[in-house]
Protein backbone atom coordinates (compact mmCIF):
# COMPACT_ATOMS: atom_id res chain seq x y z
CA UNK A 1 0.00 0.00 0.00
CA UNK A 2 2.83 2.50 1.03
CA UNK A 3 4.56 1.30 -2.21
CA UNK A 4 1.14 1.92 -4.38
CA UNK A 5 0.94 5.76 -2.72
CA UNK A 6 4.76 6.59 -2.91
CA UNK A 7 4.45 7.83 -6.94
CA UNK A 8 7.86 9.16 -6.86
CA UNK A 9 8.92 13.11 -6.14
CA UNK A 10 5.60 14.47 -7.97
CA UNK A 11 3.19 12.44 -5.61
CA UNK A 12 1.79 16.04 -4.62
CA UNK A 13 1.17 16.94 -8.30
CA UNK A 14 -0.80 13.21 -9.39
CA UNK A 15 -2.86 12.98 -5.87
CA UNK A 16 -3.89 16.31 -5.74
CA UNK A 17 -4.95 16.30 -10.27
CA UNK A 18 -6.89 12.70 -8.94
CA UNK A 19 -8.45 14.53 -5.99
CA UNK A 20 -9.62 17.53 -7.85
CA UNK A 21 -10.99 15.10 -10.15
CA UNK A 22 -12.97 13.13 -7.78
CA UNK A 23 -14.35 15.49 -5.77
CA UNK A 24 -15.61 17.62 -8.30
CA UNK A 25 -17.40 14.85 -10.46
CA UNK A 26 -18.73 13.45 -7.09
CA UNK A 27 -20.17 16.87 -5.43
CA UNK A 28 -21.77 17.31 -8.94
CA UNK A 29 -23.23 13.57 -9.44
CA UNK A 30 -24.80 13.88 -6.31
CA UNK A 31 -25.71 17.72 -6.34
CA UNK A 32 -27.39 16.54 -9.75
CA UNK A 33 -28.77 13.48 -7.99
CA UNK A 34 -30.66 15.11 -4.97
CA UNK A 35 -32.03 18.35 -7.10
CA UNK A 36 -33.69 15.51 -9.32
CA UNK A 37 -35.30 13.76 -6.57
CA UNK A 38 -36.71 16.77 -4.98
CA UNK A 39 -38.16 18.01 -8.21
CA UNK A 40 -39.68 14.59 -8.68
CA UNK A 41 -40.95 14.84 -5.17
CA UNK A 42 -42.11 18.32 -5.60
CA UNK A 43 -43.89 17.08 -9.27
CA UNK A 44 -45.82 14.29 -7.52
CA UNK A 45 -46.82 16.80 -4.08
CA UNK A 46 -48.26 19.61 -6.88
CA UNK A 47 -50.16 16.44 -8.44
CA UNK A 48 -51.71 15.67 -5.45
CA UNK A 49 -52.95 18.54 -4.54
CA UNK A 50 -54.25 19.43 -7.67
CA UNK A 51 -56.31 15.78 -6.96
CA UNK A 52 -57.64 16.81 -3.83
CA UNK A 53 -58.44 20.45 -5.35
CA UNK A 54 -61.10 18.76 -7.78
CA UNK B 1 -34.89 13.81 -32.94
CA UNK B 2 -38.96 14.77 -33.07
CA UNK B 3 -39.33 11.08 -31.18
CA UNK B 4 -37.89 12.17 -28.19
CA UNK B 5 -39.88 15.81 -27.97
CA UNK B 6 -42.41 14.08 -25.72
CA UNK B 7 -40.92 14.01 -21.82
CA UNK B 8 -43.01 10.87 -21.61
CA UNK B 9 -40.97 9.05 -24.30
CA UNK B 10 -37.92 10.48 -23.26
CA UNK B 11 -38.40 9.64 -19.87
CA UNK B 12 -39.04 5.79 -20.61
CA UNK B 13 -35.80 5.86 -22.97
CA UNK B 14 -33.69 7.40 -19.35
CA UNK B 15 -35.05 4.51 -17.23
CA UNK B 16 -34.16 2.35 -19.51
CA UNK B 17 -30.42 3.34 -19.94
CA UNK B 18 -30.02 4.25 -16.30
CA UNK B 19 -29.49 1.22 -14.45
CA UNK B 20 -26.96 0.01 -17.25
CA UNK B 21 -25.19 3.55 -17.49
CA UNK B 22 -24.89 3.32 -13.43
CA UNK B 23 -23.24 -0.28 -13.32
CA UNK B 24 -21.18 0.45 -16.69
CA UNK B 25 -19.92 4.00 -14.15
CA UNK B 26 -18.98 2.06 -11.20
CA UNK B 27 -17.35 -0.95 -13.06
CA UNK B 28 -15.32 0.98 -15.36
CA UNK B 29 -14.16 4.01 -13.00
CA UNK B 30 -12.83 0.73 -11.38
CA UNK B 31 -10.83 -0.96 -13.77
CA UNK B 32 -10.04 2.58 -14.98
CA UNK B 33 -8.61 3.71 -11.71
CA UNK B 34 -6.96 0.33 -10.84
CA UNK B 35 -5.02 0.56 -14.21
CA UNK B 36 -4.27 4.05 -14.36
CA UNK B 37 -2.73 4.40 -10.46
CA UNK B 38 -1.13 0.39 -10.14
CA UNK B 39 -1.79 -1.40 -13.29
CA UNK B 40 0.64 0.42 -16.27
CA UNK B 41 3.50 1.06 -15.98
CA UNK B 42 5.50 4.76 -14.88
CA UNK B 43 6.77 6.66 -18.83
CA UNK B 44 10.24 6.10 -19.19
CA UNK B 45 10.71 9.87 -19.75
CA UNK B 46 7.81 11.23 -17.69
CA UNK B 47 7.72 8.86 -14.56
CA UNK B 48 4.57 8.66 -12.50
CA UNK B 49 3.74 11.77 -13.94
CA UNK B 50 1.91 10.08 -16.79
CA UNK B 51 -0.83 9.26 -14.26
CA UNK B 52 -2.14 12.48 -14.74
CA UNK B 53 -2.83 12.06 -18.07
CA UNK B 54 -5.93 9.49 -17.37
CA UNK B 55 -7.39 11.94 -15.71
CA UNK B 56 -6.75 14.84 -17.86
CA UNK B 57 -7.13 14.16 -21.14
CA UNK B 58 -10.90 12.59 -20.98
CA UNK B 59 -12.13 15.51 -19.00
CA UNK B 60 -10.28 17.77 -21.53
CA UNK B 61 -12.57 15.10 -24.83
CA UNK B 62 -15.23 15.32 -22.28
CA UNK B 63 -15.34 19.13 -22.64
CA UNK B 64 -15.36 19.13 -25.98
CA UNK B 65 -17.65 16.41 -26.78
CA UNK B 66 -20.58 18.48 -24.24
CA UNK B 67 -19.93 21.40 -25.93
CA UNK B 68 -21.05 19.56 -29.11
CA UNK B 69 -23.97 18.22 -27.59
CA UNK B 70 -24.65 21.36 -26.28
CA UNK B 71 -24.56 22.92 -29.62
CA UNK B 72 -26.36 20.56 -31.60
CA UNK B 73 -29.48 20.71 -28.67
CA UNK B 74 -29.02 24.60 -28.89
CA UNK B 75 -29.48 24.35 -33.00
CA UNK B 76 -32.55 21.98 -32.86
CA UNK B 77 -33.93 23.94 -29.80
CA UNK B 78 -33.65 27.23 -32.31
CA UNK B 79 -34.63 25.50 -35.84
CA UNK B 80 -37.21 23.37 -34.81
CA UNK B 81 -38.61 25.21 -31.70
CA UNK B 82 -37.74 21.89 -29.88
CA UNK B 83 -38.25 22.43 -26.15
CA UNK B 84 -36.76 19.55 -24.90
CA UNK B 85 -33.85 20.37 -26.69
CA UNK B 86 -33.66 23.93 -25.20
CA UNK B 87 -33.76 21.65 -21.60
CA UNK B 88 -30.44 19.45 -23.23
CA UNK B 89 -28.32 22.12 -23.41
CA UNK B 90 -28.90 23.64 -20.16
CA UNK B 91 -28.73 20.51 -18.41
CA UNK B 92 -25.78 19.63 -20.53
CA UNK B 93 -23.66 23.10 -19.77
CA UNK B 94 -22.83 22.68 -16.25
CA UNK B 95 -20.90 18.94 -16.47
CA UNK B 96 -19.04 20.02 -19.33
CA UNK B 97 -17.71 23.64 -17.21
CA UNK B 98 -17.13 21.10 -14.73
CA UNK B 99 -14.87 18.60 -17.19
CA UNK B 100 -13.32 21.36 -18.84
CA UNK B 101 -12.48 23.15 -15.39
CA UNK B 102 -11.01 19.92 -14.05
CA UNK B 103 -9.43 19.61 -17.44
CA UNK B 104 -7.50 23.32 -17.21
CA UNK B 105 -6.41 22.28 -13.26
CA UNK B 106 -5.30 18.92 -13.83
CA UNK B 107 -3.45 20.28 -16.96
CA UNK B 108 -1.70 22.90 -14.89
CA UNK B 109 -0.98 20.08 -12.21
CA UNK B 110 0.69 17.93 -14.96
CA UNK B 111 2.45 21.01 -16.53
CA UNK B 112 4.37 21.85 -13.87
CA UNK B 113 6.42 18.58 -12.76
CA UNK B 114 6.70 18.52 -16.88
CA UNK B 115 7.17 21.83 -18.30
CA UNK B 116 8.24 23.63 -14.99
CA UNK B 117 5.56 25.84 -14.77
CA UNK B 118 1.90 25.12 -14.40
CA UNK B 119 0.42 27.72 -17.37
CA UNK B 120 1.60 28.62 -20.37
CA UNK B 121 0.13 31.20 -22.47
CA UNK B 122 -0.23 28.82 -26.15
CA UNK B 123 -3.01 27.82 -28.02
CA UNK B 124 -4.18 24.49 -26.53
CA UNK B 125 -4.61 25.70 -22.76
CA UNK B 126 -5.97 29.50 -24.18
CA UNK B 127 -9.00 28.17 -26.31
CA UNK B 128 -9.51 25.45 -23.76
CA UNK B 129 -10.25 28.39 -21.14
CA UNK B 130 -12.17 30.25 -23.64
CA UNK B 131 -14.16 27.57 -23.82
CA UNK B 132 -14.75 27.86 -20.44
CA UNK B 133 -15.71 31.10 -20.29
CA UNK B 134 -18.44 30.34 -22.92
CA UNK B 135 -19.70 27.22 -20.85
CA UNK B 136 -20.45 29.89 -18.11
CA UNK B 137 -21.30 32.71 -20.70
CA UNK B 138 -24.02 30.35 -21.80
CA UNK B 139 -25.23 29.87 -18.10
CA UNK B 140 -24.93 33.17 -17.14
CA UNK B 141 -27.58 33.96 -20.20
CA UNK B 142 -29.75 31.52 -19.36
CA UNK B 143 -29.99 32.71 -15.46
CA UNK B 144 -30.61 36.57 -17.14
CA UNK B 145 -33.81 36.78 -18.07
CA UNK B 146 -37.28 36.07 -16.65
CA UNK B 147 -38.69 34.82 -19.60
CA UNK B 148 -37.04 31.34 -19.60
CA UNK B 149 -37.55 30.61 -23.10
CA UNK B 150 -35.84 33.66 -24.60
CA UNK B 151 -33.47 33.34 -22.18
CA UNK B 152 -32.81 29.71 -23.29
CA UNK B 153 -32.93 30.93 -26.82
CA UNK B 154 -30.40 33.82 -26.33
CA UNK B 155 -28.23 31.27 -24.64
CA UNK B 156 -28.82 28.71 -28.07
CA UNK B 157 -27.25 31.39 -29.92
CA UNK B 158 -24.03 32.02 -27.76
CA UNK B 159 -23.52 28.38 -27.97
CA UNK B 160 -23.34 28.08 -31.82
CA UNK B 161 -21.28 31.10 -32.11
CA UNK B 162 -18.86 29.45 -29.71
CA UNK B 163 -19.03 26.40 -31.90
CA UNK B 164 -15.91 28.21 -34.04
CA UNK B 165 -14.02 27.87 -30.91
CA UNK B 166 -13.81 23.75 -31.41
CA UNK B 167 -11.94 23.14 -34.46
CA UNK B 168 -9.27 25.95 -33.07
CA UNK B 169 -8.73 23.77 -29.60
CA UNK B 170 -8.46 20.38 -31.86
CA UNK B 171 -5.87 21.93 -33.76
CA UNK B 172 -4.14 24.59 -31.82
CA UNK B 173 -1.44 22.51 -31.24
CA UNK B 174 -0.52 22.28 -35.12
CA UNK B 175 -1.18 25.62 -35.20
CA UNK B 176 0.73 27.32 -32.38
CA UNK B 177 3.41 24.98 -31.66
CA UNK B 178 6.13 26.56 -33.14
CA UNK B 179 4.86 29.81 -31.96
CA UNK B 180 4.63 30.24 -28.20
CA UNK B 181 5.24 26.69 -26.61
CA UNK B 182 8.57 25.04 -26.33
CA UNK B 183 8.99 21.58 -26.84
CA UNK B 184 7.04 19.76 -24.70
CA UNK B 185 7.00 15.84 -23.51
CA UNK B 186 2.84 16.01 -24.64
CA UNK B 187 2.65 14.56 -27.54
CA UNK B 188 -0.39 12.16 -28.20
CA UNK B 189 -0.11 11.83 -31.42
CA UNK B 190 -0.38 8.56 -32.90
CA UNK B 191 1.49 5.92 -32.15
CA UNK B 192 3.88 7.96 -29.76
CA UNK B 193 2.10 6.54 -26.85
CA UNK B 194 2.72 3.07 -25.70
CA UNK B 195 -0.21 0.39 -25.52
CA UNK B 196 0.30 -0.36 -21.96
CA UNK B 197 -1.09 3.43 -21.38
CA UNK B 198 -3.98 3.22 -23.97
CA UNK B 199 -5.44 0.60 -21.67
CA UNK B 200 -6.28 2.97 -18.99
CA UNK B 201 -6.61 6.03 -21.22
CA UNK B 202 -9.73 4.44 -22.53
CA UNK B 203 -10.81 2.47 -19.60
CA UNK B 204 -11.59 6.32 -18.10
CA UNK B 205 -12.62 8.13 -21.27
CA UNK B 206 -15.29 4.99 -21.33
CA UNK B 207 -16.12 5.89 -17.21
CA UNK B 208 -16.42 9.83 -17.97
CA UNK B 209 -18.62 9.19 -20.94
CA UNK B 210 -21.03 6.98 -18.92
CA UNK B 211 -20.69 9.20 -15.67
CA UNK B 212 -21.73 12.11 -18.39
CA UNK B 213 -24.98 9.87 -19.45
CA UNK B 214 -26.24 8.81 -15.81
CA UNK B 215 -25.58 12.65 -14.86
CA UNK B 216 -27.00 14.22 -17.62
CA UNK B 217 -30.03 12.21 -17.67
CA UNK B 218 -30.82 13.56 -13.48
CA UNK B 219 -29.92 16.78 -14.68
CA UNK B 220 -32.51 16.59 -17.67
CA UNK B 221 -35.21 14.86 -15.46
CA UNK B 222 -34.52 17.70 -13.11
CA UNK B 223 -35.46 20.58 -15.94
CA UNK B 224 -38.51 18.53 -17.10
CA UNK B 225 -40.12 18.67 -13.60
CA UNK B 226 -39.20 22.59 -13.49
CA UNK B 227 -40.70 22.81 -16.33
CA UNK B 228 -44.05 21.06 -15.38
CA UNK B 229 -43.99 22.90 -12.21
CA UNK B 230 -43.77 26.10 -13.55
CA UNK B 231 -46.68 24.96 -16.14
CA UNK B 232 -48.66 23.64 -12.97
CA UNK B 233 -48.44 26.90 -11.45
CA UNK B 234 -49.25 29.10 -14.07
CA UNK B 235 -52.48 27.29 -15.24
CA UNK B 236 -53.46 27.53 -11.19
CA UNK B 237 -52.87 31.17 -11.23
CA UNK B 238 -55.05 31.24 -14.44
CA UNK B 239 -58.42 29.83 -12.02
CA UNK C 1 -50.23 54.52 -49.74
CA UNK C 2 -46.66 56.37 -49.84
CA UNK C 3 -43.77 54.88 -52.02
CA UNK C 4 -41.72 51.87 -50.36
CA UNK C 5 -38.09 53.83 -49.63
CA UNK C 6 -35.12 51.89 -51.49
CA UNK C 7 -33.31 49.42 -48.87
CA UNK C 8 -29.77 52.26 -49.27
CA UNK C 9 -31.36 54.85 -48.44
CA UNK C 10 -33.15 53.64 -45.17
CA UNK C 11 -29.33 52.24 -44.70
CA UNK C 12 -27.75 55.08 -44.80
CA UNK C 13 -30.36 57.37 -42.85
CA UNK C 14 -29.96 54.65 -40.14
CA UNK C 15 -26.26 54.81 -40.01
CA UNK C 16 -26.58 58.86 -40.15
CA UNK C 17 -29.07 58.61 -37.29
CA UNK C 18 -27.08 56.39 -34.93
CA UNK C 19 -23.77 58.44 -35.87
CA UNK C 20 -25.34 61.41 -34.59
CA UNK C 21 -26.75 59.89 -31.59
CA UNK C 22 -23.37 58.61 -30.81
CA UNK C 23 -21.69 61.81 -30.62
CA UNK C 24 -24.69 63.41 -29.04
CA UNK C 25 -24.62 65.23 -25.66
CA UNK C 26 -24.19 62.02 -23.53
CA UNK C 27 -23.24 60.00 -26.92
CA UNK C 28 -21.56 56.39 -26.52
CA UNK C 29 -18.15 58.05 -28.67
CA UNK C 30 -16.77 60.47 -26.47
CA UNK C 31 -17.04 58.27 -23.74
CA UNK C 32 -15.27 55.58 -24.93
CA UNK C 33 -12.42 57.87 -26.47
CA UNK C 34 -12.48 59.37 -22.77
CA UNK C 35 -12.19 55.82 -21.21
CA UNK C 36 -9.32 54.91 -23.55
CA UNK C 37 -7.22 57.87 -22.69
CA UNK C 38 -7.47 57.46 -18.72
CA UNK C 39 -7.35 53.72 -18.81
CA UNK C 40 -4.31 53.97 -21.21
CA UNK C 41 -2.27 56.17 -19.06
CA UNK C 42 -2.97 54.16 -15.57
CA UNK C 43 -0.40 51.84 -17.04
CA UNK C 44 3.17 53.85 -16.46
CA UNK C 45 1.47 53.93 -13.05
CA UNK C 46 0.20 50.50 -12.46
CA UNK C 47 3.99 48.82 -14.25
CA UNK C 48 6.37 51.63 -13.20
CA UNK C 49 7.37 54.86 -16.25
CA UNK C 50 10.59 52.72 -17.40
CA UNK C 51 10.75 53.53 -21.14
CA UNK C 52 11.75 50.13 -22.28
CA UNK C 53 9.11 48.27 -20.35
CA UNK C 54 6.53 50.46 -21.49
CA UNK C 55 7.86 49.66 -24.83
CA UNK C 56 7.42 46.01 -24.81
CA UNK C 57 3.69 46.15 -23.42
CA UNK C 58 2.65 49.07 -25.68
CA UNK C 59 0.92 46.99 -28.36
CA UNK C 60 -0.42 44.70 -26.20
CA UNK C 61 -1.97 47.42 -23.86
CA UNK C 62 -3.42 49.33 -26.26
CA UNK C 63 -5.37 46.47 -28.07
CA UNK C 64 -6.52 45.39 -24.76
CA UNK C 65 -7.84 48.72 -23.44
CA UNK C 66 -9.41 49.53 -27.00
CA UNK C 67 -11.28 46.47 -26.70
CA UNK C 68 -12.29 46.96 -23.40
CA UNK C 69 -13.43 50.75 -24.61
CA UNK C 70 -15.41 49.38 -27.75
CA UNK C 71 -17.19 46.92 -25.02
CA UNK C 72 -18.02 49.79 -22.55
CA UNK C 73 -19.51 52.15 -25.90
CA UNK C 74 -21.56 48.92 -26.86
CA UNK C 75 -24.08 49.07 -23.78
CA UNK C 76 -26.97 50.19 -25.46
CA UNK C 77 -26.56 49.54 -29.26
CA UNK C 78 -29.63 47.86 -29.92
CA UNK C 79 -31.74 48.34 -26.14
CA UNK C 80 -32.76 52.07 -26.76
CA UNK C 81 -34.68 50.93 -30.16
CA UNK C 82 -35.37 47.46 -28.39
CA UNK C 83 -37.50 49.22 -25.57
CA UNK C 84 -39.30 52.12 -27.03
CA UNK C 85 -40.52 49.82 -29.92
CA UNK C 86 -38.21 51.20 -33.09
CA UNK C 87 -36.72 48.33 -33.73
CA UNK C 88 -40.19 46.82 -34.76
CA UNK C 89 -40.45 49.17 -37.11
CA UNK C 90 -36.87 48.70 -38.39
CA UNK C 91 -37.53 45.11 -38.77
CA UNK C 92 -40.80 45.69 -41.16
CA UNK C 93 -38.69 48.07 -43.29
CA UNK C 94 -37.35 46.27 -46.18
CA UNK C 95 -33.56 46.70 -44.86
CA UNK C 96 -34.84 43.05 -43.08
CA UNK C 97 -32.62 42.36 -39.27
CA UNK C 98 -29.70 41.63 -40.97
CA UNK C 99 -29.43 44.62 -42.76
CA UNK C 100 -30.57 47.10 -39.70
CA UNK C 101 -27.57 44.90 -37.61
CA UNK C 102 -25.59 46.19 -40.94
CA UNK C 103 -26.00 49.80 -40.33
CA UNK C 104 -25.97 49.57 -36.41
CA UNK C 105 -22.33 48.41 -36.43
CA UNK C 106 -20.91 50.53 -39.49
CA UNK C 107 -22.44 53.78 -37.18
CA UNK C 108 -21.04 52.15 -34.54
CA UNK C 109 -17.39 51.46 -35.98
CA UNK C 110 -17.49 54.70 -37.78
CA UNK C 111 -18.89 57.36 -34.76
CA UNK C 112 -16.75 54.85 -32.06
CA UNK C 113 -14.28 52.30 -32.74
CA UNK C 114 -12.46 54.36 -35.41
CA UNK C 115 -11.72 56.82 -33.67
CA UNK C 116 -9.91 54.93 -31.03
CA UNK C 117 -7.87 53.51 -33.85
CA UNK C 118 -7.01 57.23 -35.19
CA UNK C 119 -6.39 57.92 -31.28
CA UNK C 120 -4.13 55.41 -30.73
CA UNK C 121 -1.12 56.70 -32.35
CA UNK C 122 -1.25 59.14 -29.18
CA UNK C 123 -1.09 57.02 -27.18
CA UNK C 124 1.89 54.92 -28.59
CA UNK C 125 3.82 58.03 -28.16
CA UNK C 126 3.27 58.37 -24.15
CA UNK C 127 3.90 54.61 -23.96
CA UNK C 128 7.39 54.81 -25.62
CA UNK C 129 6.21 52.60 -28.73
CA UNK C 130 9.51 52.46 -31.50
CA UNK C 131 9.28 54.06 -34.72
CA UNK C 132 8.93 50.33 -36.41
CA UNK C 133 5.79 49.89 -34.99
CA UNK C 134 3.31 53.22 -35.31
CA UNK C 135 2.53 51.90 -39.33
CA UNK C 136 1.28 48.33 -38.52
CA UNK C 137 -0.55 49.81 -35.26
CA UNK C 138 -2.95 51.58 -37.19
CA UNK C 139 -3.33 49.32 -39.86
CA UNK C 140 -3.80 46.23 -37.48
CA UNK C 141 -6.66 48.37 -35.77
CA UNK C 142 -7.82 49.59 -39.04
CA UNK C 143 -8.41 46.27 -40.09
CA UNK C 144 -8.88 44.85 -36.47
CA UNK C 145 -11.61 46.89 -35.46
CA UNK C 146 -14.52 46.56 -37.29
CA UNK C 147 -14.48 42.76 -35.98
CA UNK C 148 -14.81 44.47 -32.28
CA UNK C 149 -18.06 46.25 -33.50
CA UNK C 150 -19.19 43.17 -35.09
CA UNK C 151 -18.11 40.35 -32.63
CA UNK C 152 -19.91 43.23 -30.12
CA UNK C 153 -23.14 43.43 -31.68
CA UNK C 154 -23.67 39.71 -30.60
CA UNK C 155 -23.07 40.41 -27.14
CA UNK C 156 -25.25 43.33 -27.76
CA UNK C 157 -27.75 41.81 -29.56
CA UNK C 158 -28.37 39.10 -27.08
CA UNK C 159 -28.77 40.98 -23.89
CA UNK C 160 -30.85 43.58 -25.57
CA UNK C 161 -33.80 41.87 -23.26
CA UNK C 162 -31.48 42.07 -19.94
CA UNK C 163 -32.15 44.93 -17.86
CA UNK C 164 -28.91 45.41 -16.60
CA UNK C 165 -26.63 43.64 -18.95
CA UNK C 166 -23.71 45.08 -19.22
CA UNK C 167 -21.46 43.24 -17.20
CA UNK C 168 -23.06 40.10 -18.63
CA UNK C 169 -21.53 41.22 -21.97
CA UNK C 170 -18.49 41.42 -20.67
CA UNK C 171 -18.38 37.86 -19.78
CA UNK C 172 -19.83 36.99 -23.30
CA UNK C 173 -17.67 39.44 -25.70
CA UNK C 174 -14.58 39.20 -24.15
CA UNK C 175 -13.84 35.64 -24.70
CA UNK C 176 -14.47 36.18 -28.48
CA UNK C 177 -12.13 39.24 -29.04
CA UNK C 178 -9.42 36.68 -27.96
CA UNK C 179 -8.37 35.83 -31.63
CA UNK C 180 -8.58 39.68 -32.93
CA UNK C 181 -6.45 40.37 -30.12
CA UNK C 182 -3.85 37.67 -30.79
CA UNK C 183 -3.38 39.02 -34.39
CA UNK C 184 -3.91 42.40 -33.91
CA UNK C 185 -0.72 42.87 -31.05
CA UNK C 186 1.11 39.77 -33.07
CA UNK C 187 1.50 42.11 -35.82
CA UNK C 188 2.24 45.00 -34.32
CA UNK C 189 4.73 43.15 -31.80
CA UNK C 190 6.76 41.54 -35.81
CA UNK C 191 7.11 45.13 -36.65
CA UNK C 192 8.53 46.00 -33.45
CA UNK C 193 10.59 42.82 -33.93
CA UNK C 194 11.85 43.75 -37.57
CA UNK C 195 10.14 40.52 -39.20
CA UNK C 196 7.11 40.05 -41.20
CA UNK C 197 3.76 41.62 -40.41
CA UNK C 198 1.95 40.54 -42.91
CA UNK C 199 1.01 36.91 -41.96
CA UNK C 200 -0.77 38.60 -38.89
CA UNK C 201 -2.52 41.55 -40.54
CA UNK C 202 -3.75 38.27 -43.05
CA UNK C 203 -4.86 36.41 -40.10
CA UNK C 204 -6.48 39.50 -38.51
CA UNK C 205 -8.51 40.19 -41.85
CA UNK C 206 -9.88 36.86 -42.18
CA UNK C 207 -10.95 36.99 -38.39
CA UNK C 208 -12.62 40.49 -39.49
CA UNK C 209 -14.62 38.42 -42.25
CA UNK C 210 -15.25 35.61 -40.28
CA UNK C 211 -17.03 38.31 -37.76
CA UNK C 212 -18.76 39.82 -40.30
CA UNK C 213 -20.89 36.59 -41.82
CA UNK C 214 -21.08 35.24 -38.21
CA UNK C 215 -21.78 38.16 -35.92
CA UNK C 216 -24.30 39.60 -38.57
CA UNK C 217 -26.06 36.62 -38.61
CA UNK C 218 -26.14 36.31 -34.91
CA UNK C 219 -27.18 39.65 -34.04
CA UNK C 220 -30.18 39.38 -36.46
CA UNK C 221 -31.28 35.92 -35.05
CA UNK C 222 -30.85 36.68 -31.67
CA UNK C 223 -32.75 40.49 -32.14
CA UNK C 224 -35.63 38.38 -33.80
CA UNK C 225 -35.35 36.06 -31.06
CA UNK C 226 -35.86 38.67 -28.59
CA UNK C 227 -38.80 40.35 -30.49
CA UNK C 228 -41.29 37.85 -30.11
Amino acid sequence: MAEFLDMGKHAVFIWTAYGFSAAALVVLALRSRASQKASEEQVAAARARRKGDN
Amino acid sequence: MHRFANPAQFNRLADAVMPWAMVATVLLFGAGLYYALAGSPPDYQQGESVRVMYVHVPAAWMGMFVYVVMAVASFAALAWRHPLALLAGKAAAPIGATFTALALITGALWGKPMWGTYWVWDGRLTSVLVQFFLYLGYMALWKSMEDEEKAGNAASILALVGLVNIPIIKFSVDWWSTLHQPASVMRLDGPTIDGAMLVPLFLMAAAYQVYFTVVFIWRMKFEINNRKLSVMRSVDMGH
Amino acid sequence: MSAQPSVSSVFVALVRRDMALAWSQGGASLLALGFFLIAVSLFPFGVGPEPQILARIAPGVIWVVALLACVVSLDRLYQADYEDGSLDDLTLSPLGLVGVAGAKVLAHWLSTTLPLAIAAPALAVLLNLPDAGYPVLVASLLIGTPALSLIGSIGASLTVAVRRGGVLMFLLILPLYVPTLIFGVGAVDAAVTMSDPLPHLALLAATTLVATVVGLAASAAALKLAME
